[in-house]
């Protein structure tokens, strides 16, 4: 293959879709390679859209993008063996426009998506697996793909390939993942009538809730349970890290059934039709999990970078924001007539530092090991917390004070006092 | 709600649920007909089956049943009429001539449509055979009519005397019933073993029409160069077999098969198998059973490592006793078996073969 | 020579489900893919391609998106597609469809005279195997169905010889051009398209006709108004929902639980008893 590309972009999830779509509409020649079938058939998302980042790279998608929900109410729910504890936060606010998140399924996203990619005038090949990055010495000079003829070259090699990154292990540009960087989650998606759906979770026309789960739906791993409201379907998932499942913890298939049969979830369920069973890795490994992220000739974006906020469920946007300041910097490479040395690419990882990517990354750095080494908050706490509200709540003849002191001595039998202390330090610690 | 008043030409209105009434211009066509699927000295059994159908949307209609036969001039033609008659026939339209010797698109199209238009029949079937399919296309585009092809069902709705055909759709998991507005004859063709059998009464007569062909042998553009018969030693007589016994996915491996052989050698039975383990080669792809492969009636069906799924299923579960063996308790097939086993079909297999033969060998005995 | 394959775009019919509550055909994601059966077709196109050197051209009728399916066949190696799209088309029966594709191939022989047309079998979601034929009567082209080999092609005697699939076994039909020929699953291997195919395939300018162009007229022909069936309704099978009888023993062994089912078979069902007796018997008798 003799003709030469300003940047190839492996990958055709939302980091390799913004960052061609980015190059492209600059006027730099672009290919975007995608092995899956089309951009989104290898792709698993729970899925929330957060249009800050979208907005930024297409302000008018809202026009044709397909969104499923705007999201008006979030739900938090810390669940115990048959009950939970949790907290919502629904604002007419979020009924303005323009709407601030919105579910939407994946594969159908990406192929709007890359649609744009297409029209901005990069050229999108799919079917097609990148199998190695061609070298001239340190530098990367193209990518090797598993067609005939299948050699291509450009400036930069964009690595936009995902969690499960092969392209970067074999480069030698981070190790093997190790199973306490990820979690394995598994969701399905789940059919039920639009009128079903808006009695159920309370919200008409477009609008959408969203819970997120934590507690004994995990059986001791450390990991978190989620419940989307699509337009004609809610989408229900559930992972943990795959260290945890590794040691042994029950198998991810067989928590989402017993997350489905917990009797505050399996109302919400009845009377639909499983449509689609799905299972992916999610980077949960936080900042002290990120790879090298640029090199002579190439940038990594998007989960392959490991850019995932555990904690506030944050994969696609910083997917989206990552791609963009990638793209950014090699355009303004390519103006001032600069090669794509590491040097010279250094800037890439300098604009992260300088955005929300990096700083939340950093502020969190710390949960994966905190959250590891204190079991006590995925089942302790549910726990205490699910008795503590059961005992309050009860009428039952017992004075208010005596029932106080028997949900504070429950605390402290379970975690003592000085425990009790450690977490809340502890916590204040992870989150500062 | 009501219809739209008729009009003069017949204009295509969509049927949803607004009830379509009659079309006035369409009254002079009477007349269920059969097409007799001839080939090399036989006649296929579908089309036998078709007459069985035929009889009942004959009777529903309170008009004749018609048998459509084609062929070569051959006096063995002749007993094929007295055959559809005793199959419920009351007349047989019979078109004889060199040129349809052997079955070639061109000429058996021209005749059918002839006949067709000559006699007007409302109602127009075929099996859908290769040979069905090929005719049926043709004659439908020729005549600029209505073909609903594979149908499991057809009936006749009262309101308008319109051929209602079902079929499924979307590979199986859905039926649709499908009608041909004010266009004839409404044509269908139905796959064999779909519908039953019926039973010869040898005491019906009926009614022969010759009709003549003039077509002649230099206008017929394709010409049959040779036929390869099939090796029939090895042919699988799946359609017909009275003991089936099936193996899926769940036999796990290729060799495994042999004990689905087996059990099939005690019974005397022909051996089947889902649309994964052809497409896996385990066994051939005569002997798939299922939407994509051939329908089934057999008394007994044995399904082993099967799941059940619909593909599968509308090929097999006109059987009379169905047995499933599979390891998943939770597997569709038990929800429509008449007996199962929930077990290790490996286990099972051998275990059902020795059972079969310590059966079948005291039976002898004591008879 | 030139070629024309006729392809189509359908839904991926192993992923439809019927909506639980409306029993309506749940299309929303489903992925819309090439007909299997026609990139048998296609390749086999390809193969005379290969053989005896002309062109092939891709046509498909469908919506915009069924573009991609065009590409996909570009990919592999046609030389030019062409998308019939028109929203008159929309609710074609097999009938209105063919008179469409007629149309259009007969457009496509003023630019360059057609020597053969090719389709797959039949589609998987239709499933009826009309089209073909439907094409072939209108065109007056000879019509060869269930084609499980091409052998010999004379562009001089402007004749071509198939194996035909029949009953019991295979016709040798020898026909002259121009014919219509639908092919057999698995007659082939489809090739894999090198990365210049793709690129030239992703950069294609797609020829895009309506009805226009196809030149049809008659628009009484096409689309709903041409389609003399209609489907009056869609639902989900009812099926018999007798549960099966678990045969259960005490032991839970092997031998039990076939015992028992063997006697319970042969008692309840005497006449499916008799059947087997009687085939034991005739088949040892082969053996």
């Amino acid at each position: 293959m003799t003709e030469h590309f300003d940047a190839i972009v492996v990958g055709a999830g939302p980091a390799g879709n913004t960052a061609a779509y980015t190059l492209a509409k600059a006027g730099l020649k672009v290919l975007q390679i995608e092995r899956g079938e089309y951009s989104g058939s290898k792709n698993v998302q729970g899925a929330i859209l957060y249009s800050d980042a979208l907005e930024r790279i297409i302000p008018d998608f809202r026009e044709d993008a397909p969104l499923e929900r705007h999201i008006i109410e979030q739900r938090m729910w810390v669940l115990d063996e048959e009950s939970y504890v949790g907290g919502t936060y629904r604002s007419a606010d979020f009924s303005k426009t323009p709407y601030n998140r919105y579910t939407i399924i994946r594969s159908q996203f990406d192929r709007w998506f890359s649609q744009k990619v297409r029209d901005a005038g990069a050229l999108v090949v799919c079917e097609t697996t990148v199998l190695d990055l061609h070298r001239d010495g340190h530098r990367v000079v193209g990518v090797r793909t598993d067609r005939e003829n299948g050699s291509v070259y450009a400036d930069v090699v964009i690595l936009a390939d995902g969690v499960n990154s092969l392209l970067a292990r074999k480069a030698g540009f981070h190790e093997e993942i190790k199973p306490r960087d990820v979690a394995l989650a598994v969701k399905e998606i789940h059919f039920l009538p639009e009128s079903t759906i808006e009695e159920r979770f309370n919200v008409t026309g477009t609008e959408g809730v969203v819970i997120e789960m934590a507690g004994k739906i995990t059986k001791g791993m450390v990991g978190t349970g989620f419940l989307y409201t699509n337009r004609e379907s809610v989408t229900i998932g559930i992972g943990c890290l795959l260290s945890d499942f590794k040691k042994g913890g029950v198998a991810p298939y067989v928590l989402l059934e017993q997350m489905k049969a917990h009797p505050a979830i399996r109302p919400l369920l009845s009377g639909s039709e499983m449509k689609e069973y799905t299972a992916h890795l999610i980077p949960e490994g936080g900042y002290n999990a990120i790879p090298a992220l640029y090199g002579d000739g190439w940038l990594m974006v998007g989960d392959a970078g490991m850019f995932v906020n555990a904690v506030h469920r944050e994969g696609s946007n910083l997917a989206m924001t990552t791609g963009q300041i990638a793209a950014q910097t090699v355009i303004e490479l390519k103006a001032q007539g600069k090669p794509m040395t590491a040097r010279n690419l250094s800037v890439y990882r300098r604009r992260l530092e300088g955005s929300f990517v990096m700083k939340d990354m950093k502020k969190y750095k710390d949960i994966p090991d905190i959250m590891d080494k204190n079991r006590q908050f995925f089942v302790a706490y549910p726990q205490l917390v699910s008795s503590a509200a059961h005992t309050m709540l009860t009428v039952d003849g017992t004075d208010k004070k005596s029932k106080e002191r028997a949900v504070f001595k429950s605390f402290t039998a379970a975690r003592s006092r000085l425990g009790l202390l450690a977490d809340v330090f502890k916590l204040w610690r992870a989150f500062e | 709600m009501s219809a739209e008043p008729t009009q003069k030409s017949p204009t295509p209105r969509p049927a949803g649920r607004r009830v379509v009434k009659f079309d006035e211009s369409l009254a002079g066509y009477k007349g269920v007909w059969v097409f007799v699927e001839y080939e090399r000295g036989q006649v296929h059994p579908v089309s036998w089956e078709l007459l069985g159908e035929g009889r009942q949307l004959a009777d529903a209609l309170h008009v004749e049943l018609a048998a459509v036969l084609l062929g070569p001039p051959d006096p063995a033609l002749r007993g094929f009429c007295d055959l559809a008659i005793h199959y419920g026939a009351d007349l047989c339209y019979v078109a004889t001539h060199p040129v349809l010797k052997d079955y070639r698109n061109a000429p058996y199209t021209s005749v059918l449509t002839d006949l067709a238009q000559r006699y007007c029949p409302e109602i127009l079937l075929l099996g859908a055979t290769s040979l069905g399919r090929d005719l049926a296309g043709s004659v439908a585009t020729t005549l600029k009519t209505g073909l609903t092809a594979d149908c499991t069902g057809l009936a006749i709705d009262p309101d308008n005397r319109g051929l209602a055909a079902t079929r499924p759709t979307f590979g199986g998991s859905l039926l649709c019933t499908i009608v041909t507005l004010n266009y004839r004859p409404q044509m269908a063709t139905v796959r064999p073993r779909v519908m039953a059998m019926p039973t010869a009464q040898t005491e019906r007569v009926g009614r022969i029409i010759e009709h003549p062909v003039s077509l002649v042998e230099e206008s017929v553009v394709t010409k049959v160069l040779e036929f390869l018969s099939d090796d029939t030693s090895k042919e699988a007589r799946l359609p017909f077999a009275d003991i089936i016994v099936s193996g899926g996915r769940g036999m796990k491996r290729r060799e495994n098969f042999r004990l689905i052989h087996d059990l099939a050698q005690v019974l005397g039975a022909e051996v089947g198998g889902s649309r994964p383990v052809v497409q896996a080669g385990w066994i051939g792809p005569d002997r798939q059973v299922g939407q994509s492969g051939k329908t089934v009636r057999p008394r007994l069906y044995i399904a082993a490592g099967i799941s059940g799924a619909v593909q599968h299923r509308v090929g097999m579960d006109k059987s009379d006793v169905i047995i499933a063996i599979n390891e998943d308790a939770h597997a569709p097939i038990f929800d429509f078996a008449h007996y199962g086993i929930v077990g290790d079909a490996m286990t099972i297999l051998p275990a059902l073969t020795r059972a079969f033969s310590e059966h079948l060998r005291t039976m002898k005995r004591v008879g | 020579m030139h070629i024309v394959v006729c392809i189509k775009q359908v839904p991926d019919s192993t992923q439809i489900r019927v909506h639980p509550v409306t029993n309506t055909i749940m299309r929303q994601g489903v992925p819309a893919i090439v007909n299997p059966y026609d990139l048998y077709a296609l390749e086999e196109a390809l193969r005379l391609k290969d053989r005896y050197r002309g062109r092939v051209t891709a046509l498909c009728m469908g919506p915009s998106q069924a573009e991609v399916a065009l590409r996909k066949a570009l990919a592999f190696g046609a030389d030019e597609a062409i998308l019939l799209t028109d929203r008159a088309f929309a609710g074609a029966d097999t009938l209105a469809t063919s008179y469409a594709l007629a149309a259009a191939i007969s457009e496509i022989h003023k630019g360059l005279a057609v020597d053969l047309v090719f389709a797959g079998k039949q589609t998987i979601d239709g499933d009826t195997a009309q089209v073909g034929p439907g094409i072939a009567t209108r065109l007056g082209m000879q019509l060869l169905t269930y084609v499980s080999q091409i052998g010999e092609l004379d562009l001089e005697a402007r004749e071509v010889t198939v194996h035909r699939r029949s009953e019991g076994g295979v016709q040798v039909l020898k026909t002259r051009l121009p014919a219509l020929i639908t092919v057999l699953e698995g007659i082939n291997e489809m090739r894999f398209a090198t990365l210049t195919d793709m690129f030239r395939a992703a950069r294609y300018p797609l020829t895009i006709w309506n009805k226009e162009d196809a030149h049809i007229e008659d628009v009484t022909k096409i689309g709903l108004k041409g389609s003399p069936t209609a489907v009056s309704k869609v639902f989900a099978p009812v099926n018999r929902t007798k549960r099966a009888q678990i045969i259960e023993t005490q032991s839970g062994q092997a031998a039990d639980l076939t015992a028992t089912l063997v006697a319970k078979l042969f008692s309840q069902h005497a006449d499916v008893g008799g059947c087997i007796n009687s085939a034991s018997l005739s088949s040892r008798g082969r053996a």
